[in-house]
């Protein structure tokens, strides 16, 4: 069987991958590079059905066709709010079909192998491919598969938990079970060891074992990462994924998923790595979860918050020239952000200069406040980054914080000894006036006090964000 | 304790620090009260006001000095009361102890116990005793009042049918207690004010008080205020210089200038020259509030009014707040006995003299047979310290250069360390792995090489609907279960089978989403 044009029509759909991702450095430019990754998908599942992949090829475009459909239903029904609980379950069904893949592969490694030289020439498909490795080439197979099954069976159920997490179904506050990162390395260690055991027997029992292993691996380090976390969670999942997908294809030889599990795998890498700068947290104790005990006695806060009401924001806003929003996952829970867009359409037209600002780690979700104003149809030119605005905050008359607390707390600068001391923080309290929108008197996902919320320039504007938004907006003319 | 207040010895001192309000207070406190006949008759308050509030009356200075346990008074005692000081006996008043060493001494060595008035550390918590206020307060206002009896106009503009009168213009030099209060006063008798200080700080509490601020061009760094207690520094003389040319601009426009700059323990600064004096109209009248400490005009006399040449009034009265004793007493007796609210903190009529108060320790000079003066520094800071804008000095051009080169040295360091490793590393795979793992090994690392290039150029923005785009393309496993599926068994086709459904979902609500969220983003 010749591949030719197989391998031909890989070769463009990988540029194609390359360029949808790079086409994602512009709003407008990312238009047209969705597109290319759709045609470079199609083009590889048809080169794929086509060629290597002919062997029941009506029974895969049915299945195809299947998930298509409930694709097409989820990816429409969804709301944006909901976003990053969709994109965690998405990758956890990634990870399950690697851990599959994987087994599959094993369980044709075990059949050919068993099979004599006759038989193996009169094999088709893949394996074909694996009839003809030799004994060098199907240890390393072994290594690989292994590894797929592994990184894809930690995805899982990874992503299970940060879905569960994400939607409200699991408690988002870091739990672990007694023991804590001792079952971790238990774990990884046994995994370790199936391996040279798998490596030496190819036997089915290891793989078995280290699944187990791997799924529990994937539950306990998300269960210990509390709800603050989640966007590095999220973003590093998706990176397991494409490492998962590119382990398999060293296993099956394919070139494609190789380079397309690469650039995803260090796609998501990258985005943790912002991520975590975002929060001066580094990586490991991320994933390590929780935040480090504080290294002293932390700064009691003084004063008490004031509270205000509609009317007094109203009036507020109404004088003022310049404004600044500073949207937070409140926002998102509260389903707010249309509110938001009404407010921001009416002070616009009344010449005033308002602004968002983004904090990279506002959100469950890297850039998800983004998606959420755009969905609001607020234009993205009025979207700033943290440190496009920072030193602007001094000028402005007004800044509103609705439902974000970390990202705007002074602690992380004044306080050395804070939790999140050295955090980069939205400095609105430069502003001469800060609103902030919130349900309670409670602490933010980190659990720490925010001494914004007691400065003198700051009046607390109790109450749902949206229900709040409603009682604002009839009195801004 | 029995709290006693005497006739004050010094000529023209009309002040007295008890009244029958405070000695009702004083009562409340668990003190008797005793004042010597005729004390308060100056300021208004005769011996039956004190009976009725139920003030024992003493008929001599000497009684009332031998059964009072405390002594309070306004001025520092003369000799005489020196002498009639006893062991024991607390006195409270006035006592300026910088200047009063030999009274601190004689004090020190009979064992009475001396808490002075001006001392009152300049805190919140003290300000209810703090006398100088209060009394700066009274000279601030009379100084405006002094100068419009002495002034042949209006202090308000008014046109009227016998013609147009012009408003007085004011300067008021020094914006401290005193230096308010006369701002406060004049522009509420319509006058037009203009005030200055030497700390700029102080700029927004003249504004405050509806005067303008006299604004001087100088670069400086002023010593900030909070460093000494709330109160002015010595300047420099080039700040000096232009401060005398801003006021000698102003000098012939100004009715009235009140001056009353003092700098703690020094002579007072000259600030209105002769010859501004000779610059102004006839008929100005200068206040000199800075006359005790010789004057801020070299031509003040002190307790004196004189009239120039040229027509100018120049007031040097020290006793203002005398002239309104009534009002000094009320107020002056009040911080007496907001003092001995302090000293007896269980309202039993019991002193307790706590040395550890920061207040109590720093009014009081002499303690226990020995000087207590001066006192170590408050353990609260008065006022907060301005935070000190730290100069980042502009990096020349060698430097930026020099930075950059060394920031671009690191970095090829780095890539250079970055590339032999990975380079290296590779090679030792390849000199272990079979010649078919290297070509797949190979379009990994490139692939990886690829990613770390493109992806941060995603704009921040981009974030979710490039997770949503990677998870959509992470689906490239679908290959891998559809070369899968046609192969062997029964189990095989079903997980396959199972894969390929998953990643059709996958693929499908992955790219539908991320087109749904892109096309969300508008312009304005």
């Amino acid at each position: 069987m010749e591949y030719g044009f197989t391998t031909a029509a890989y070769v463009v759909s990988a540029v194609l991958f390359i360029l949808s991702l790079g086409g994602l450095s512009g709003q407008e430019s990312a238009k047209r590079a969705v597109w290319y990754g759709i045609t470079g998908m199609a083009l590889a599942v048809a080169a794929t059905l086509i060629g290597p992949g002919s062997g029941l090829w009506f029974l895969s475009m049915i299945m195809i066709a299947g998930g298509g459909y409930i694709g097409y239903q989820l990816a429409t029904k969804v709301q944006m709010t909901q976003m990053p609980e969709l994109v965690a379950a998405m990758h956890s069904l990634v990870g399950l079909a690697a851990v599959f893949v994987g087994f599959i592969a094993h369980v044709e490694l075990g059949r050919v192998l068993a099979m004599d030289d006759a038989a193996k020439k009169g094999l088709e498909g893949f394996a074909a491919l694996l009839a003809k490795k030799d004994g060098v080439e199907i240890a390393i197979l072994r290594v690989e598969l292994f590894l797929g099954i592994f990184i894809g069976a930690i995805t899982f159920t990874g992503s299970i938990i940060a879905y569960g997490k994400l939607a409200g179904r699991v408690d988002s506050a870091a739990t672990k079970l007694p023991g804590g990162h001792m079952l971790n390395a238990g774990a990884a260690a046994v995994s370790l060891i199936t391996l040279i055991w798998y490596f030496n027997t190819g036997g089915f029992f290891p793989l078995f074992l280290m699944t187990l292993a791997a799924l529990f691996i994937g539950y306990h380090l998300i269960m210990g990462i509390g709800g603050a976390d989640m966007p590095v969670v999220v973003s590093m999942l998706n990176s397991y994924s494409g490492w998962a997908a590119a382990a398999i294809g060293f296993s099956l030889g394919n070139d494609l998923m190789i380079v397309v599990g690469a650039l995803v795998g260090s796609s998501g890498a990258i985005l943790s790595y912002i991520m975590c700068k975002a929060m001066n947290r580094s990586f490991v104790s991320v994933i390590l979860g929780g935040f480090g005990g504080p290294a002293g006695e932390q700064m009691a806060v003084e004063g008490e918050q004031i509270a205000i009401e509609a009317e007094g924001v109203a009036m507020a806003l109404n004088e003022a020239d310049s404004v600044v929003i500073i949207p937070g996952y409140g926002m998102a829970v509260a389903q707010a952000q249309s509110g938001v867009a009404e407010l921001v359409r009416k002070l616009r037209a009344q010449g005033k200069n308002v602004r968002f600002a983004i904090h990279p780690v506002a959100g469950r979700l890297p850039g998800h406040m983004n998606v959420l104003l755009a969905e609001a149809k607020v234009p993205y030119d009025i979207v700033m980054e943290m440190d496009e605005i920072n030193d602007d905050f001094p000028e402005t008359d007004v800044a509103i914080v609705i439902g974000s607390n970390d990202i705007v707390n002074p602690a992380a600068q004044d306080d050395p000894n804070s939790p999140i001391a050295g955090m980069p923080v939205l400095e609105c309290w430069k502003a001469k006036q800060v609103f902030v929108s919130k349900r309670g008197q409670g602490t933010g996902y980190s659990g720490i006090e925010n001494p914004l919320f007691f400065k003198e320039n700051t009046r607390m504007f109790y109450g749902d964000a949206k229900a709040s938004l409603d009682k604002l907006l009839p009195m801004i003319d | 304790m029995k709290i006693g207040t005497p006739k004050e010895m010094f000529e023209g001192e009309r002040r007295v620090a008890m009244t029958p309000e405070s000695a009702a207070q004083l009562q409340k406190l668990g003190h008797d009260c005793l004042i010597e006949t005729g004390a308060g008759a100056e300021a208004g308050f005769s011996d039956a006001n004190y009976a009725a509030a139920g003030v024992e009356i003493a008929k001599t200075a000497v009684a009332l000095w031998k059964t009072a346990d405390v002594v309070a008074k306004v001025r520092a005692p003369n000799e005489t009361e020196v002498k009639r000081l006893r062991d024991g006996q607390t006195l409270i008043s006035f006592i300026n102890p910088a200047a009063n060493d030999k009274l601190l001494k004689s004090a020190a060595k009979k064992g009475s116990t001396v808490v002075a008035m001006d001392m009152v550390p300049r805190i919140s918590r003290a300000q209810k005793m703090d006398a100088l206020s209060s009394m700066a307060n009274i000279a601030g206002y009379r100084a405006v009042i002094e100068a419009g009896n002495n002034f042949g106009r209006f202090f308000t503009g008014q046109i009227t049918a016998a013609g147009k009168v012009p408003p007085a213009k004011v300067l008021v030099v020094g914006a401290g207690v005193a230096g308010l209060a006369a701002v406060g006063t004049s522009t509420s008798l319509g006058a037009i004010t203009y005030a200055f200080d030497v700390r700029p700080e102080v700029a927004e509490q003249i504004e405050s008080m509806g005067a303008e601020f006299v604004f001087l061009d100088f670069e400086e760094e002023q010593a900030d205020g909070a460093a000494t207690g709330g109160y002015a520094a010595v300047s420099s003389p080039e700040f000096r210089e232009a401060q005398l040319a801003k006021f000698r601009e102003l000098a012939p426009d100004i009715d009235i200038v009140i001056t009353t700059a003092l700098i703690p323990n020094r002579d007072a600064p000259e600030l209105w020259t002769e010859d501004m004096v000779g610059a102004m109209k006839p008929g100005s009248v200068i206040v000199d509030l800075a006359a005790e400490k010789g004057g801020n005009c070299k031509l003040t006399v002190m307790d004196e009014k004189i009239v120039t040449e040229n027509g100018v009034t120049i007031i040097g009265y020290t006793d203002f707040p005398s002239r309104m004793a009534a009002q000094a007493s009320t107020l002056y007796s009040t911080n007496i006995r907001h003092m001995m609210t302090d000293l007896t903190p269980e309202k039993d009529g019991v002193i307790d003299h706590n040395m550890e108060d920061d207040v109590i320790r720093g009014a009081t000079v002499t303690h226990a047979k020995a000087i207590t003066f001066p006192p170590p520094p408050p353990k609260i800071a008065a006022i907060a310290a301005a935070p000190k804008k730290e100069a980042v000095p502009e990096p020349t051009a060698q430097e930026k250069r020099a930075a950059e080169v060394a920031a671009f040295k690191a970095q090829t360091r780095n890539q250079v360390t970055l590339l032999a490793v990975g380079g290296a590393a590779l090679l030792a795979v390849g000199l272990v792995a079979p010649a078919s793992f290297m070509q797949h090994f190979i379009v990994f690392v490139l692939a990886v090489f690829i990613g770390f290039q493109v992806i941060w150029g995603v704009a921040h923005s981009l974030h979710t609907p490039l997770m949503a785009v990677t998870n959509a393309i992470s689906s490239i496993i679908i290959l891998g279960a559809l070369m899968q599926i046609g192969s062997g068994s029964f189990l095989v086709i079903l997980l396959a089978a199972l894969g390929v459904f998953m990643t059709g979902i996958n693929i499908f609500g992955g790219f539908l989403v991320t087109r749904r969220m892109l096309a969300m983003f508008q312009k304005s």
